[in-house]
């Protein structure tokens, strides 16, 4: 029969132990289990060992003290007793002896002959071969006059006198035992107040942090169960976890845009973009019911190849929108000359314009720097130029000479790109929505496009740390995109 | 003109390899970065077609292992990102021209075109020569049977592009992008008035039309 190692069943049954104790402690050893508790316990530890460390010292500092003090005492009174023996000899020693040990709370003295017997002083019994050799002693003693007969400590000095005597003298160490005892008991205590009041401390601090953070877990596991709008807990008290509160919130404020742009986009593309594809696929299948002839179906696949080559272009621009309103970091910033991109613009759709009978002005004299993305911006302004182009030549208000002014310019720290036009503009109620994806007003049904332009041009500006502002342009409509000179903001964690 | 395919998707390639062949090409096919790898090592090509999401080896490390190996075939990358940055990276890899998808196959062919002629070496030329219109490079001179025609730099430039390219196809992205440097989609065609411009000054009052609408494709400059 093989022994079982003892360690592996002291290991089981310790395990054994520490599931009983959790079971049996639940939510308490959750509570030790906190990182507050345990820093509680580590400090606890320093500090108790702290103190008993300064009791420790400060008691054997005490009591060096106490004996060194005794041991001048003793040292003085032998000396000044050896001086009388040598002045006056050993009657007077035995006088002067005599008449110290009567008084109360004197020192201990004891004068014998070489043989041992006593002349004079107030000890009664003393340790064992005391008396044998010169020197330092803590022996016990019973003095003369207790009647009660009890033995008390002394620390004593024997001297030998020159003719053969021997003097002892000594004091009693009862105080200092005593006082070493109050300094011992009064650590004790200490510490133990210190224990428990520390583990108090902990628990309460622990359990306060606990209750929070389990206020936290409870937020966050609803948020996780699909409930984006809820938001942690917070206290306005500035601390620690009130600030990490904030900075959730701030991250969940966020993820809840993210996952709503999301939807969106989703909701948009399965209604948008479904329709498109359902027109193609008639068409397809109307062509292969009543098509005569190669022309019929040439015609048939062109006009799927032209819906498809829309719907795949309806499909960047929503990409591209989805991916400046995450605003992606991915995008890059340089710093270019926003008068520069309304030249360019301008120039691009200048024989437009002047085709459909329009004047198109560039008002952008000096250079305007700015940082973005230059690529962004320019597709911005040109989608805005486009728009002003399609609604101010074919619903041009009466009266009017169809201009169209694209200006640049900067107004305090912000530089501003506008399209003004003399066209329908946009009913106020209307502005707000106007920007939504797919939204086309009434009377643009007609035109070509795809509904998306104000949204790109929306969401460029938002990456861009800016906006997009329509205005009455009296008659007409000022679009304009407004961005901060310095380039979109990069979220700075809050202190 | 002998072109390598290196795209993963095996219904893709072999579609545009027949469309190649289909108008006189040779195209081989390599299904993953490895081999695609070996195939260029091993042959000449014109141009090669890379897709940028690869197995074994991405197109943009193929590229970059071809080009420190020195191999200069033009590379056209193709790709489902179309973002700036992306096209940025692509190029910046080693890639000479960059189509996102989905294409259309007269792009493609457009652009694989113009990258085998960039290589044939027309871009030194001072003055190019279409039937009796003539573009001189240094002085910014265009002329038409010995008179001259004044245009916008912007017009200069525009029919520089299609000179340089005379006899292929030319797209609207590609002049887009060439000569604006535009790498988006103006929603309203903007290049054909650009182009009806640019033809009302070459064209008009001569009997013989030299630029001429690819119908479903682009532009393309001729003689005939």
């Amino acid at each position: 029969m093989v022994a079982e190692p003892p360690s592996r069943g002291r290991f089981s049954w310790m395990a054994a132990l520490r599931s009983w104790l959790w079971t049996r402690t639940g939510a308490l050893g959750k509570l030790f289990n906190t990182t507050a508790f345990k820093l509680t316990l580590v400090y606890l530890t320093v500090f108790a060992l702290f103190a008993a460390f300064l009791l420790g010292y400060f008691a054997w500092n005490t009591r060096r003290l106490i004996t060194e003090q005794i041991t001048r005492t003793v040292d003085a009174e032998i000396a000044g007793l050896a001086e009388q023996y040598n002045q006056g000899g050993i009657r007077r020693l035995v006088f002067i002896i005599d008449s110290r040990a009567r008084r109360p709370g004197s020192s201990l003295y004891l004068l014998t002959t070489f043989t041992g017997d006593g002349l004079a002083g107030n000890v009664g019994l003393l340790g064992e071969g005391v008396l044998e050799h010169s020197g330092w002693t803590e022996t016990v003693y019973r003095r003369l006059d207790d009647a009660e007969g009890i033995e008390h400590h002394a620390l004593v000095r024997v001297f030998q006198l020159p003719s053969g005597f021997r003097l002892l003298v000594g004091r009693d160490l009862e105080e200092r035992e005593r006082l070493y005892d109050v300094i011992l008991a009064a650590g004790q205590w200490s510490i133990a107040l210190v224990i428990v009041l520390g583990l108090a401390g902990g628990f309460f601090v622990a359990r306060r942090v606990l209750h929070r953070v389990d206020a936290m877990t409870e937020t966050s596991r609803t948020i996780m169960a699909g409930d984006l709008t809820g938001r942690l807990p917070t206290q306005g008290s500035e601390d620690e976890l009130d600030r990490l509160a904030v900075n959730l919130n701030a991250m969940l404020e966020r993820i809840e845009a993210l996952m709503r742009g999301f939807k969106e986009v989703s909701d948009n593309i399965a209604h948008d973009l479904k329709t498109p594809l359902t027109r193609m696929r008639n068409r397809a299948e109307e062509a292969l019911r009543t098509a005569r002839g190669e022309s019929d179906y040439r015609a048939a696949l062109e006009g799927t190849i032209e819906e498809s080559d829309e719907l795949i272009r309806t499909f960047n621009a929503l990409l591209m929108i989805a991916r400046a309103e995450s605003g992606q970091a991915s995008t890059p910033m340089t710093e270019f000359d926003a008068a520069d991109s309304a030249h360019g613009v301008g120039e691009l759709y200048d024989p437009l314009a002047d085709e459909k009978g329009i004047t198109l002005t560039i008002d952008a004299p000096t250079p305007t720097p700015v940082r973005g993305n230059r690529e962004l911006v320019t597709q911005a302004l040109a989608n805005l130029v486009d728009n002003a182009i399609k609604y101010a030549g074919s619903h041009r208000t009466e009266g009017m000479s169809a201009e169209i002014v694209v200006k640049a310019g900067v107004s305090g720290d912000r530089v501003l790109l506008s399209v003004s036009d003399r066209g329908p503009g946009i009913p106020e109620t209307d502005r707000a929505h106007v920007v939504d994806r797919f939204v086309r007003l009434e009377q643009s049904r007609s035109e070509p496009g795809s509904g998306l332009g104000l949204s790109l041009t929306s969401a460029v500006a938002h990456l861009h740390g800016g906006e997009l502002r329509l205005e009455d342009n009296e008659p007409g409509l000022k679009a304009t995109l407004v961005l901060p000179r310095i380039g979109p903001e990069l979220p700075q964690p809050s202190e | 003109m002998r072109l390598l395919i290196v795209e993963d998707d095996r219904d893709a390639a072999d579609y545009i390899a027949r469309a190649f062949r289909e108008v006189g090409h040779i195209a081989d096919q390599a299904p993953d970065g490895e081999e695609g790898l070996a195939f260029a090592l091993d042959r000449q090509y014109d141009v090669l077609i890379i897709d940028r999401m690869l197995p074994k080896r991405d197109g943009l490390s193929l590229i970059g292992e071809l080009r420190t190996k020195g191999i200069e075939t033009p590379v056209l990358i193709l790709s489902a990102l179309g973002q700036v940055d992306d096209r940025v990276k692509g190029l910046r890899a080693g890639g000479d021209d960059y189509l996102p998808k989905p294409y259309s196959f007269s792009e493609l062919l457009a652009r694989v075109e113009a990258l085998a002629r960039r290589r044939g070496g027309r871009g030194e030329e001072t003055v190019y020569r279409v039937a009796d219109l003539e573009l001189d490079r240094l002085s910014h001179q265009v002329t038409r049977s010995k008179t001259e025609i004044v245009l916008q730099p912007r017009e200069f430039r525009l029919l520089e592009y299609l000179m340089k390219h005379a006899g292929q196809v030319v797209t609207r992205t590609m002049l887009l992008e060439n000569v604006w440097d535009y790498h988006f989609d103006p929603q309203t065609n903007v290049i054909d008035v650009h182009i009806s411009r640019l033809r009302s000054k070459i064209d008009k009052g001569f009997s013989q039309p030299l630029l001429h609408t690819i119908r479903g494709a682009g532009y393309m400059i001729r003689d005939k």
